[in-house]
């Protein structure tokens, strides 16, 4: 039978290796579900893998799609490393998009190249705001980051709703919940013509660089990361935990209220009631996928990308429910944990005499556990 | 406000708050074993959508609502296995399982949005259904009120007043103390996770066949998560957990009140009211660190592993 034993120590190469076998198997799994739904299988991993981005303009659009994914997951990146549970990035984004629309709308008739940054700022400080309720009550109270972070994705989306129904809403719209268009000075511009590909990709990547530098190269970044290796260490040295835990979750906030006010003012142009089809969700498990490491997350970005396209294109060519996406996203997650355990353990083929187990000592843990509310 | 307004009232609070309050029990008995399950939004809504389809299918209301509990432990047992054989990390399995029950629901329950179904009937107690202001909140309701009641009644006498709950608590505060004198850990929070799953498909087959009759992608909107959250609000006691979903439930209607009385408030705003008296709450618990330290499941959370 196999048997799981303990490594000793954490094993790097697995650590690389496991998304790989993660998406291997998720993929495995879709072959055998398409076979088990009647749907050809080749047919359908070729039309959710490769169809989408077989042409230029598919590369550009996941581009374009990659660019408020990538912007929420390496926000998450920062708070994750500091054991933050923020789940609240959903929340964010779409407070980003509202208070970026908010911002749009009032300066409708006016021109001039300093819009659009005010426009951006707005977002980032909505997405800013929703995050710090949640630091702050945490810092403050000591409340579980998970459930308030959930609970805010709820309000958030709510508050979304009744101002699209309601004050922003276009009055000369026809009733229909949508606020008016936004004018060309808050629009974000094309980078390359002929497709979509916004500016808002360019402040993705430059935010990629910048968080890369700030783990690895600042003080503030190394920091960051002794608190979620070990926050009792990190309060002995002197570090102010509380401070570190509103940067963190302020930065994860800033950046994904920018993804939220990218997509209003990039490929959307106004506020509509649905700005994400949960962006803020598949970056947990892009960050998580990625290793919360930047070049991982960019990487696991396209391939999230990837999936919401191919999940449109499986849609329309085979009439499979979009919900595919949603599916595949929590499969990956689901393989990536099981696989993560080749990280702290190795199979071993083990004959049935008893006896022959080792001393077995508990590897450290890929992330340390938490308690809901109470700790 | 009236008598007839006060009856509707309650009578509307206890049948919302009841999938509340049948999911809280299931994460009840689970985090007392010392396990935390965030997946029971992904749960209910597997609960919710197999039971509809069933229900469709067979036109039975009770397969219905076996076969959500069935999708429910199925679901569960994803969970454990890789919590418990392969010791991932309780946080993010959860999260998995909640994602991944949110797609598989809506992908499989595709084909069924806005069909029609009969739902569940209020059964009536001759003599006590009219009893003014109470009659309809505790004698109005349909099978799966009073199953909750009986669940409830169940759960608490488990939990105080039985062997094996005193076996699932030795278990929840120190499961090396209670596999050293030869309690089954792992069986036992098998068992705790495969109840968390029943009742989570329980509820969710209460929101798809009888509180409103129909299947919509999405339609437990953060119910799994509130009923975490009212554990943390119940201080991990059965009786505290009924009051508090009863008091979300309350929360539910409000927007119902509000219209009763004649006030105009945009619907969207109304909403909000659940999510947000679950972080007034959980702000108001979680100051109060050493109570709330005192009164969790001491092992909550941590993986454990059997030395061999």
């Amino acid at each position: 039978m196999i048997k799981l034993e303990p490594r000793g120590e954490r094993s790097k190469t697995m650590a690389y290796l496991s998304p790989v076998l993660a998406i291997l198997l998720t993929m495995l799994t879709g072959l055998i579900l398409f076979t088990v739904l009647g749907v050809a299988p080749w047919e359908a991993l070729v039309t959710i893998v490769y169809m989408p981005i077989s042409d230029t303009y598919g590369m550009a659009e996941l581009a374009v799609k990659a660019t408020p994914i990538l912007l929420c997951a390496i926000g998450l990146s920062v708070v994750f490393k500091a054991q933050i549970w923020n789940i609240g990035a959903e929340g964010q984004l779409l407070m980003g998009g509202l208070f970026g629309s908010y911002m749009a709308l009032q300066l409708l008739d006016v021109e001039g190249g300093w819009v659009l940054p005010i426009v951006l700022l707005a977002g980032m400080v909505g997405g800013m705001f929703w995050a710090g309720i949640a630091a702050l009550l945490k810092v403050k109270f000591n409340t579980n980051e998970i459930l308030t972070t959930i609970m805010m994705n709820y309000i958030a989306l709510n508050i979304l709703l009744w101002a699209v129904h309601g004050p922003l809403k276009d009055p000369e719209g026809y009733n229909f919940p949508e606020s008016a268009m936004f004018s060309d000075s808050s629009i974000l511009p094309i980078l390359i013509d002929d497709t979509r590909i916004h500016f808002g990709l360019a402040l993705a990547l430059l935010a990629v660089v910048a968080v890369w530098v700030l783990m690895s190269r600042a003080f503030m970044g190394f920091q960051i990361k002794v608190m979620g290796l070990d926050s009792g260490a990190a309060r002995l040295s002197g570090f102010k935990d509380k401070k570190l835990v509103f940067f963190a979750l302020l930065l994860s906030g800033a950046l994904a209220g920018l993804a939220g006010v990218g997509e209003v003012t990039g490929p959307i142009g106004q506020l509509i009631p649905s700005i994400s089809p949960g962006y803020g969700y598949a970056a947990i498990i892009v960050a998580f996928l990625g290793r919360l490491h930047p070049v991982g997350i960019v990487l696991a970005t396209l391939l999230m990308a990837l999936l919401y396209m191919g999940g449109e294109m499986a849609q329309i060519n085979l009439g499979l429910p979009l919900a595919l996406t949603d599916m595949f996203q929590g499969m990956l997650l689901f393989y990536l944990l099981a696989c993560d355990v080749l990280i702290g353990f190795r199979l071993r083929w083990i004959s049935n005499r008893p006896g022959t187990q080792g001393n077995s000592t508990a590897p450290s843990q890929p992330m340390t556990s938490v308690s809901t509310g109470a700790k | 406000m009236d008598i007839d307004l006060i009856t509707n009232v309650l009578y509307a609070m206890v049948r919302t708050g009841t999938p509340l309050l049948i999911v809280a029990l299931g994460e009840l008995i689970c985090e007392k074993s010392g396990v935390l399950n965030l997946g029971q939004e992904g749960m209910m809504l597997m609960g919710a959508v197999v039971g509809f389809i069933v229900t469709l299918t067979t036109g039975s209301l009770m397969l219905g609502f076996v076969l959500a509990m069935v999708a429910g432990v199925l679901m569960s047992l994803i969970f454990g296995v890789i919590t418990m054989e392969l010791s991932a990390n309780q946080v993010a399995t959860g999260l998995a399982l909640t994602i991944f029950g949110t797609g598989l629901s809506a992908f499989i329950g595709a084909g069924y949005v806005g069909k029609p179904i009969e739902g569940l009937d209020p059964i009536y107690i001759p003599v006590l259904t009219d009893l003014p202001i109470i009659g309809r909140m505790l004698f109005g309701q349909d099978l799966l009120v009073y199953l909750s009641f009986v669940l409830f009644a169940g759960v608490y006498w488990f939990i105080n007043h039985s062997r094996p709950g005193l076996i699932l608590k030795a278990v929840g505060e120190n499961p090396h103390s209670a596999n050293a004198i030869g309690l089954p850990v792992f069986k036992t929070r098998y068992l705790a996770i495969m109840f968390g799953g029943a009742m989570a498909g329980l509820a969710g087959g209460y929101l798809s066949l009888a509180y409103t009759p129909l299947w919509v992608e999405n339609m437990s909107a953060g119910r799994g998560w509130i009923a975490l959250a009212l554990v943390v609000f119940a201080s991990w006691k059965a009786e505290r957990v009924l009051l508090g979903a009863w008091l979300f439930g309350l929360a539910s209607i409000l927007h119902l009140v509000f219209q009763g009385m004649g006030f105009a408030v945009s619907p969207n705003l109304l909403a909000i009211l659940p999510y947000l008296a679950t972080v007034v709450v959980l702000v108001i618990l979680s100051s109060n660190q050493s109570r709330s330290r005192l009164v969790a499941p001491m092992s909550l959370g941590k993986p454990f592993h059997a030395k061999s």
